[in-house]
């Protein structure tokens, strides 16, 4: 059976995109210094857990989607995804892999568990997608791991709350369980922490309100699927709701994670960056016995 | 049952994008969106007003557009996802279009932006 092995977030601003390729000389550069320093520490997670899969929960900002067609939540069933020129000079990446047979079994467990999606049988990712992927396979080493990208509407209001998000993320969760194949599964949470790009209010930050979010996430995160959008937005910043899609990518974990490292930074661009890596708890306690149920049945 | 919707909840400097914004701003925000195209770039570069005028672009909008003022982009209806593009024509980032819609200069922007981590 498929397996999630952990989940990762990353904020997934278009600055980073620029400066990945330059990491080797970045080290060194004052502003860039700590934001990549943090990083080495999930890439080895990475390597150790070394994954099949990777579900990359994000936003398009603009790209694959306008708003005559705006879905919620859509889902990437390709076999292949690419990025492209976003209007402001993002470099082009080599393309994903995809999964199609695994998107289209989450695909059906989701609209079977009452969560309907739009599936994309062609989808172009942003920057929401590519900077994550390029920030924890460096090199373009991610070519070796297939994705299903999993996108949740962050442009136009109304935005799907964070408790339906959670949700998400469980029902996702029980979909990969539930996969025959034997697959190592990351699910990525992109985007956030707090920063707003637009109003008079644009640069807010808001650190308290961040720290406070990458304490609970590990632990209680049922506690943050509580806030309404709007109150997110007052904490956050109007951009800072893209921390729904974190809350995502923990509903899809077990609820005892171990927390393998996170870092926070001040700032990147206009934003508050974050980094989160959990380890999903070893269900292997629980195998024994459900393989006796399934032996006796049989 | 009374539903609380996002345009009644207020909070100050923030414009949340909603179905009263789309629609006013829909032909804008087409045309923003197509300058993902460096060939649209390109063409609304030789000639601004006829591009506007392509995308059926209303007064407010073509002044703003002509102005470069964001702030007033997004009260014509503009997204700032968008927006982002159309500021990307004139090598205009993020931080540039916080410190025009703040009323700061970029550098100052910058501070206050680190001053939040401190």
């Amino acid at each position: 059976m498929a397996r999630i092995v952990g989940g990762l977030t990353t904020s997934h601003i278009p600055a980073i995109g620029n400066a990945v390729p330059k990491e080797k000389e970045l080290v060194n550069d004052p502003y860039w210094r700590e934001f990549f320093a943090a990083y080495p520490p999930a890439r080895a997670w990475l390597r150790k857990m070394r994954p099949d899969v990777a579900i990359v929960i994000y936003n398009d900002h603009g790209l694959n989607f306008f708003l005559d067609k705006m879905p919620t939540f859509a889902i990437g069933a390709a076999a292949k995804y690419e990025n492209a020129d976003e209007g402001w000079g993002i470099p082009k990446t080599p393309p994903f892999q995809g999964d199609p047979e695994l998107s289209w079994h989450i695909i059906e467990s989701l609209v079977e568990d009452e969560i309907d999606v739009t599936s994309c049988q062609e989808m172009l990712v942003d920057h929401g997608f590519t900077v994550p992927m390029q920030l924890f396979w460096p090199d373009f080493s991610y070519t070796d791991v297939k994705t299903v990208p999993v996108c949740i509407n962050t442009v136009q209001h109304p935005l799907p709350s964070p408790m339906r998000c959670y949700r998400l993320g469980q029902a996702i969760g029980r979909a990969i369980e539930s996969y025959p194949k034997d697959l190592r599964v990351v699910v990525l949470g992109t985007g956030g922490m707090s920063h707003q790009l637009d109003g008079e209010r644009a640069g807010f930050i808001n650190k308290k309100f961040d720290r406070m979010c990458l304490d609970k996430i590990v632990d209680e995160p049922e506690l943050l699927t509580r806030y309404s959008i709007p109150e997110l937005i007052r904490e956050a910043g109007a951009q800072g709701a893209e921390f729904i899609l974190w809350l995502t990518m923990r509903g899809a974990l077990h609820p005892k994670v171990k927390k393998i490292t996170s870092s926070y930074h001040i700032a990147i661009s206009n934003t508050a960056t974050g980094l989160l890596v959990l380890e999903n708890s070893d269900p292997s306690a629980e195998a024994p016995l459900k393989q006796t149920a399934r032996l006796s049945a049989d | 049952m009374s539903v609380i919707t996002h345009h009644d909840i207020h909070i100050p400097g923030t414009y949340l994008f909603d179905g009263k914004a789309a629609i006013k701003g829909y032909a804008l925000n087409k045309m923003c969106y197509s300058f993902n195209s460096a060939e649209n770039r390109a063409e609304f570069l030789k000639d601004e007003d006829a591009y506007c005028t392509k995308y059926g672009l209303n007064d407010e909008q073509r002044k703003a557009i002509r102005e470069r003022n964001v702030l007033a982009l997004i009260h014509a209806g503009g997204c700032i996802y968008y927006l982002a593009k159309f500021a990307g024509i004139f090598g205009l980032n993020v931080q540039d279009v916080g410190a025009q819609q703040t009323g700061m200069t970029v550098e100052e922007f910058k501070k206050m932006l680190k001053a939040q981590g401190e």
